[in-house]
């Protein structure tokens, strides 16, 4: 059997790809946080529980319903899209000219509500959610065995992730985007409805939150206490990344997915704790994060 | 001035009758978490930080407190000091990182470290994981008074949280504390006027973090418990939701904050995650419709009413 460093290969580039993993969901649910903190200049604390929400509504959708993943991918997000524009028209937009503190706090006292509906609903022990069907099994790569779910989530994080950068930097409704954020008084001025742009904003985010849900419900267990465990370490990963660019964000992401899980193999008890350390040695000596620009 | 001195008079007499009035153990969960509201406050409210990480020095001088007065068989009064003393320094650490950035991301920066903190406490043997330090012994005050009485124990817990309060109303109304005041309303002004606002900033956060430090610590010698509870982020949300339902900005609105949150989270215990609802939807109805919180709504109608008064008087 290879070794590298005393680590069998096979399980160095089994901890890899789990890390990979990782690094997708951070890097989707960091590109939305990004998002919406350009436009909104709040840090939605709800992004986790819009995540969590997306893994239950899939495998409500399959328990209830019987509707099957691939449905439960086009469905979820659109819904939690207009969930998440309900929120911004009711609760958020009235708190636009105010200290964006105060969008982190009432996001934050949504999440509670949330996930305290959920965990009454629920309990706290995970819900399995079966592996589709067609994406069951592995391939055997030779040096390693690849469980197709896996490769698939890896990827479809990738494409996302790339079709939100073209969308943003490509299309004439990206570059509104983008002119919102960098000015919204001048944008107004030319005639564009930018408390619209918010709103689509907002809920584009969310339904990007609900498809990481959706994407992560038969990798991890669907419990009311994943959004909330795993957007603590996505924050700390936009620190990181700085907020300023999209494809700075989505690199952040999967790079430290990957750190995190060569952690896992070299040193197992600091796994949870790296992206943290990380996070204090980037605000040490570049605090504005690895792509931000100097406040 | 004589206003001021009736309402001391009245609080203490509210202290002292209220051990008398109510379960005195609910007293001091609610005084413990007044002080750790305070000490929050003293960023919050008085310097315009939010630190979304606090629960990191309360959890920690609990553990601190329980690790040295079951390990080592010191004194309870040796034990706050220590549990008090390992809050400062971690406050200086934290504070050093987190003041490098403003507004939300010190907000976010706050919290990834409490995070931190947490995760290190499921796995350090000293904080015995999940099951906590249980059964801490209260021990003898300075080696004489032993604080099993119940009556002893609250005076003990009422000086320390008097102390602390008074401590951090002498801070906001010192010079430094105006200075502090002047970076939450214009931190480039300040620094134009020649302040150097981060030595003041890491100042306000250590203090906040000491004081809340003596709060963790009081709580575990009176629960005699040090647990993940304390240190996790829910415990974080709650010290700003206190600070924020009472009235931030004010020296009295934590306190009130922080026993109706309490009072709360007492009555419907058996609720389970309904705490958890009933605390977010108070989030959004205080950040929706009043973010002067209870104290601070209160304190502007008495003022809109004197005011009311002096203009009918001038008229008339």
């Amino acid at each position: 059997m290879i070794t590298l460093l005393g680590i069998p290969l096979q399980v160095l580039l089994g901890q890899l790809l789990l890390g990979l993993i990782n690094g997708a969901f951070y890097a989707v649910l960091s590109l939305g946080l990004a998002l919406i903190f350009g436009l909104l200049n709040i840090v939605n604390f709800a992004h986790g529980a819009q995540y969590m929400m997306g893994a239950f509504a899939a495998w409500l959708l399959l328990t209830v319903a019987g509707v099957g993943y691939w449905p439960a991918l086009l469905l979820v997000p659109p819904a939690l899209g207009a969930v998440g524009m309900l929120t911004e028209i009711l609760l958020l937009r009235r708190l636009a000219k105010l200290d964006p503190l105060y969008g982190l706090l009432a996001t934050f006292g949504l999440a509670l509500v949330i996930e305290g509906l959920f965990r009454q609903v629920y309990g706290v022990s995970g819900q399995p959610y079966p592996v589709p069907r067609s994406l069951q099994g592995g391939v055997n790569l030779g040096f390693m065995f690849l469980p197709i779910y896996r490769g698939w989530v890896v990827v479809a994080s990738l494409m996302v992730c790339l079709a939100s950068w073209a969308a943003i930097e490509r299309t004439r409704l990206g570059a509104l985007l983008r002119a919102g954020t960098e000015n919204p008084g001048l944008v107004r001025a030319f005639g564009v409805n930018v408390p619209l742009l918010i709103t689509v904003t907002y809920g584009f985010g969310a339904g990007l939150a609900g498809l990481a849900g959706v994407l992560a419900a038969p990798i991890y267990s669907v419990s009311p206490l994943m959004g909330t465990n795993i957007i603590i370490t996505v924050f700390a990963v936009v620190v990181i990344g700085g907020m300023g660019s999209i494809l700075g964000s989505v690199l952040t992401g999967f790079g430290l997915g990957l750190v995190e899980g060569l952690t896992k193999v070299f040193y197992p008890e600091g796994s949870t704790t790296v992206i943290f350390v990380i996070m204090v040695a980037v605000l040490l000596i570049r605090p504005a994060g690895l792509f931000g620009k100097a406040a | 001035m004589n206003r001021k001195f009736a309402l001391g008079l009245l609080i203490l007499a509210l202290a002292i009758a209220a051990p008398f009035l109510v379960y005195p153990v609910f007293l001091m969960k609610g005084l413990c978490f007044a002080l750790f509201a305070v000490s929050f406050n003293l960023l919050l409210g008085y310097t315009g930080l939010l630190s979304f990480g606090h629960a990191a020095f309360f959890g920690m001088a609990a553990y601190v407190l329980g690790h040295a007065m079951t390990a080592w068989r010191v004194t309870p009064d040796l034990g706050l000091l220590a549990g008090t003393l390992a809050a400062g320094v971690m406050g200086l650490a934290f504070g050093f990182v987190a003041i490098r950035r403003q507004g939300i991301y010190f907000a976010m920066v706050t919290l990834a470290l409490a995070q931190m903190v947490y995760f290190v406490c499921l796995q350090v043997p000293f904080t015995h994981g999940e099951d906590g330090i249980q059964s801490i012994p209260r021990g003898k005050l300075f080696g004489l008074l032993s604080l099993d009485d119940p009556i002893r124990l609250y005076v003990l817990v009422l000086v320390i949280v008097g102390a602390g309060c008074w401590l951090v109303w002498r801070t906001i109304h010192s010079p430094f504390g105006q200075v502090l005041r002047a970076i939450r309303e214009n931190e480039p002004r300040a620094i134009s006027l020649g302040y150097r606002t981060q030595h003041f900033k890491l100042a306000a956060f250590v203090l906040s973090a000491g004081l809340a430090g003596l709060a963790g610590a009081t709580k575990a010698l009176v629960f005699q418990l040090a647990s993940l509870t304390d240190v996790h982020w829910h415990s974080s949300g709650e010290v700003v939701l206190m600070t924020l339902l009472g009235g931030m900005g004010t020296v009295l609105g934590p306190i009130a904050g922080a026993f109706v949150v309490v009072a709360i989270e007492n009555s419907l215990a058996e609720l389970g995650a309904w705490v958890t609802i009933i605390q977010g939807a108070i989030f959004i109805v205080v950040v929706l419709l009043f973010r002067r919180g209870l104290v601070g709504e209160a304190l502007a109608l008495v003022e809109r009413l004197t005011d009311k008064r002096a203009d009918a008087g001038e008229t008339g």
